[in-house]
């Protein structure tokens, strides 16, 4: 693909961007419908929320929403570096990021392997002795959290891909909107979480 | 690219609006800490839905975008809102 001169294909900028926004919106529906469901429940069985709630690791969870926003914020500087022409800035910040996905993803080993240790899994016998309210909560949050730790996953590889093609150059300050439209990708994986973070982890 | 985007944005509002988050991250903590019994989900959301809007406006750029895609971003949320609020006309009067 060469960048000398004038692009032989025709860009679209605008439309590029709009794409992503759209495709963006689907994702919204997407953890809508799992929040539409959450709110229902919680309606339903307040207290059983409440107190299943108690069992989530509430540091692991803060510390988590601190790497997402962090993440965020160098994704976004990544993408003013590339336009200024700081290569080596934006891979720095990219891979940065691709960091902050692992030590998400890390973090939410930790929490499983615990949870899942005591014995609380879709379908496990301790979880079935509970209240109906508290395998409801559990059900809504390892589908919630899978579901949006899976897109973690996914955002981290992208962000990985375009730090190398940023150094390959494939990327660069004249054509940017795939850095920009994975950029929009990783905020939304972080949008869905501040929402996530307070429903499931800040209930009493 | 024969389109002309917005100018590249300075590192330092990406910063601030991070420390905003951050700032919005602990109060939102704190305050779940106390009892406010209903008032507490609304308290979240609230808070939450700031910390969206920023990461919205400021990191994915909207501010600096054209209306047409504020726009569609509106349609999006009003569609949201829209399933949200009549599951609830059905819900809460079975």
């Amino acid at each position: 693909m060469s960048d000398a001169g004038h692009s032989a294909t025709h860009k679209d900028y605008t439309g590029a961007k709009l794409g992503m926004w759209l495709f963006l919106f689907t994702e919204v529906i997407l953890f809508g419908g799992l929040f539409v469901l959450y709110a229902v429940y919680l309606d339903r069985y307040p207290s059983e929320f409440g107190s299943a709630a108690q069992e989530l690791n509430l540091w692991l969870g803060t510390a988590n929403t601190v790497i997402l926003l962090t993440g965020s914020l160098l994704v976004a500087v990544s993408v003013s570096a590339i336009r200024r022409g700081s290569r080596g800035l934006a891979q720095w910040m990219l891979w940065g990021a691709v960091f902050t996905g692992a030590f998400f993803l890390f973090n939410k080993y930790l929490e499983w392997s615990k949870e899942i240790g005591h014995g609380i899994y879709p379908n496990s016998p301790v979880l079935l002795r509970k209240e109906h309210g508290e395998v409801i909560f559990f059900g809504l949050y390892y589908i919630t959290l899978g579901l949006h730790g899976l897109h973690v996953l996914v955002g981290s590889v992208l962000l990985a891909v375009m730090a190398i093609w940023v150094r390959t150059g494939r990327i660069n300050r004249e054509d940017f909107v795939t850095l920009e439209n994975s950029g929009l990708y990783w905020h939304l994986v972080d949008l869905v979480w501040i929402f996530i973070f307070p429903l499931y982890y800040l209930l009493l | 690219m024969t389109e002309q985007a917005h100018a590249p944005i300075p590192y330092r509002i990406f910063v601030v609006v991070w420390v905003l988050l951050l700032t919005l991250t602990a109060t939102t903590v704190a305050v779940s800490r106390i009892h406010l019994g209903p008032l507490n989900i609304w308290a979240a959301l609230g808070i939450a839905s700031l910390k969206s809007a920023l990461v919205i406006f400021f990191f994915m750029h909207l501010k600096y975008e054209r209306l047409f895609f504020k726009l569609f971003l509106l349609i999006a949320l009003v569609t949201l809102a829209t399933f949200i609020g009549l599951t609830f006309f059905d819900v809460l009067y079975r």
